[in-house]
């Protein structure tokens, strides 16, 4: 049965070295499949001017784009060029409830990611994406530092 | 951010140079004003034309006729289909494929954000200044029966909307009102879309402009005393420049995000004032029946308070008027008909919660002078007399005063606030009618909005009644030509409610779990 390890990246640096763990665990594992995924942050429920929204499918194509682009195929390639069975997701959504759908969507057994990005303040007032993920998943979760 | 200090600097400066230029100043503001109520006095007399024989503002029967039409024909839409909408917009019928795309929730705050202004504010002080608390039950009455028209006019907007190669989306009546007309082999279409942007500038300019740059002024003077209104007028002037020309994009943002929650707090005020004061509360809503149907002595007894009323939730909510539905067209969803839901939620929250508020508190505090021999109100020429003679802003300020002496600190920041968010606003809705008529381009766009900004300017200078008036017609004017395509299209609405009506019940539309 195929192992399927979901990586969740923020185009952070801890990113990179989740990329590197999951490869380690990648490597022990007989039939796997790695899965990477960007969630780029957005909430419903935020407060728009009418122009934002007249222009928000536009930035919402051009932040899937560049968030593919830039971080998600990149991995990808990372990965497969290592030799692991790789493929990416980018969605919009609330990180750590997003990353957990995905996980649950593809049927992967663990989440992997980065030690969270956000500042100091702003983690101890709203809690970061990653406490968030540790908390609320139906995976196990390894953060990597 | 450098930028943004410019005009802060440059208000600072304004300001401290008032008290010299005062007395010149003022001649200035009354100029501007003469001038003013000269050349837009024959269209607000066309616009509120009595029927012959009477007092009734023929465009007051206009906007409550197709109200109460639309309330009956799409079977009291409002009441069947008030439980869904509280569903879409939660998110429960949320295709997360379309997770990035604007959510329900952000259109109905948008198009709030328009509509909840000086309107919820000052206008409502107006309509209970002249029309007792009585207008407060035609108004709450209008509400809810113009939470049809919007529903109408929105369902429309997102489904004749253009959507462009680069992504970008235009709606609004003019589009609809053109394509539904030419879909229904009906002629005239382009003609009424052309009027109607004509009066969506003037209306942009009026009550999206005018009249929140004339009170927001009215409420600072209040406060730090007496400066002509054409300062207020350059600094708010400048800042919106900056943010509609300039794209500074973190104003905007900066707004829209407090705008709500001072929305909560004036509301919050409202219901602390209402609960401190509960012993009377009983008594207020005696005065608002009373009043309903007697008037209590104010001019016109209850057809006044009726059309004060009327006339304060239309301009308020603008449901009918057509610029919703420019807001709510930005949604992306392949059911034009779940934004003509969403959309029921405005002019219930927008009149019927905020509005009823304020008139509440204005009644609770005793602002507004009775005989008490009588039982009627004292008048003052054709308005109620009040405590040091408040109008508009002025009158809700002393009002929550009244009861927390801090308050009218509060208001006028919300004041600012409320006054900045709907020009941001009613720019963009004009802007659109502009484009409508003269095209797209940079240009074109730049044009008007150095015409908006002269505006607020004229705006904060001129004095309330002019201002007012203005407004008032401008805005009415779009509904008469809204409402009136309204009535053709609404066969096309009809069919939308129907189909989905039937696939919700079968469970083809489907609530999103998980």
């Amino acid at each position: 049965m195929t192992v399927k390890l979901v990586i969740g990246l923020d185009g952070a640096e801890t990113g990179d070295r989740a990329l590197e763990f999951a490869k380690t665990l990648a490597a022990r594992i007989d039939d796997c499949e790695l899965i990477v995924a960007y969630v780029i942050e957005w909430s419903p429920f935020t407060f728009q001017t009418p122009e934002e929204n007249a222009m928000r499918h536009k930035r919402r194509e051009e932040e899937l784009a560049t968030a593919t682009a830039r971080v998600a195929e990149p991995a990808v390639k990372s990965l497969q060029d290592a030799g692991f069975k790789a493929s990416c997701i980018v969605r919009h959504g609330d990180v750590a409830e997003t990353l957990n759908k995905i996980t649950v969507e593809n049927g992967a057994s663990q989440i992997i990611v980065g030690r969270s990005s956000e500042g100091g303040f702003t983690k101890r007032i709203f809690g970061s994406s990653t406490q968030n993920l540790v908390m609320h998943a139906d995976v196990p979760v390894t953060v990597v530092g | 951010m450098k930028i943004s200090k410019y005009p802060l600097a440059a208000a600072a400066a304004l300001l401290s140079a008032a008290p010299a230029c005062a007395q010149e100043a003022m001649g200035i503001d009354e100029k501007v004003n003469q001038a003013f109520a000269q050349v837009t006095g024959p269209f607000v007399s066309l616009i509120f034309a009595p029927f012959p024989g009477t007092d009734f503002p023929w465009i007051v029967m206009w906007l409550v006729i197709a109200a109460s039409v639309f309330t009956l024909y799409f079977g009291f839409v409002q009441l069947r289909f008030f439980k869904h909408a509280i569903q879409l917009v939660k998110g429960d019928f949320a295709d997360p494929n379309d997770a990035g795309e604007v959510s329900h929730f952000q259109a109905l705050a948008t198009a709030l954000s328009g509509t909840v202004g000086l309107g919820n504010i000052a206008g409502v002080a107006v309509a209970v200044g002249i029309g007792g608390p009585g207008a407060t039950f035609w108004m709450i009455l209008a509400g809810l029966l113009g939470m049809a028209s919007k529903f109408t006019e929105c369902t429309l907007g997102v489904k004749y909307r253009n959507e462009y190669p680069d992504g970008t989306v235009s709606g609004g009546p003019m589009y609809y009102i053109s394509k539904g007309f030419k879909e229904l082999g009906l002629p005239g279409g382009k003609i009424l879309a052309v009027l109607f942007s004509v009066f969506c500038i003037l209306g942009a300019l009026g009550g999206g402009n005018m009249f929140q740059a004339n009170q927001a002024h009215a409420q600072i003077s209040g406060i730090i005393g007496d400066y002509p209104g054409w300062i207020t007028g350059i600094v708010f002037a400048v800042i919106v420049f900056l943010v509609i020309v300039g794209g500074i994009k973190s104003i905007a943002n900066v707004t829209e995000k407090v705008v709500p929650f001072m929305g909560i707090l004036y509301v919050g005020a409202a219901l602390i004032i209402l609960l401190v004061n509960y012993d009377k509360i009983g008594w207020a809503f005696g005065q608002i029946f009373d009043g309903a149907f007697t008037g209590l002595g104010v001019a016109g007894g209850m057809v006044g308070a009726l059309i004060q009323g009327f006339k304060r939730a239309a301009f308020s909510n603008e449901a009918g008027v057509g610029s919703a539905a420019i807001a709510h067209s930005a949604v992306r969803t392949n059911e034009p008909i779940t934004e003509g839901f969403v959309s029921l939620l405005e002019p219930l929250i927008d009149t019927v919660v905020i509005c009823t508020m304020t008139a509440l508190v204005i009644t609770i505090s005793g602002q507004l002078i009775m005989d008490p021999a009588t039982g009627q109100f004292v008048l003052d020429g054709a308005r109620i007399a009040t405590v040091d003679g408040n109008t508009g802003v002025s009158l809700t300020s002393a009002a929550f005063g009244a009861s927390i002496s801090w308050f009218p600190y509060v208001l006028a920041v919300a004041v600012v606030l409320f006054a900045f968010s709907t020009m941001i606003s009613w720019s963009y809705y004009g802007l659109k009618a502009w484009t409508y008529l003269f095209g797209e381009g940079k240009m074109s766009e730049l044009v008007f909005k150095l015409i908006f900004c002269v505006f607020i300017v004229i705006g904060a200078a001129a004095s309330l009644g002019p201002v007012i008036d203005f407004s008032d017609a401008a805005i009415f004017a779009m509904a008469v030509v809204n409402i009136f395509a309204l009535y053709f299209l609404m066969r096309i609405v009809r069919q939308e409610l129907q189909s989905y009506s039937s696939r919700l019940k079968q469970g083809v539309i489907k609530a999103f779990t998980g």
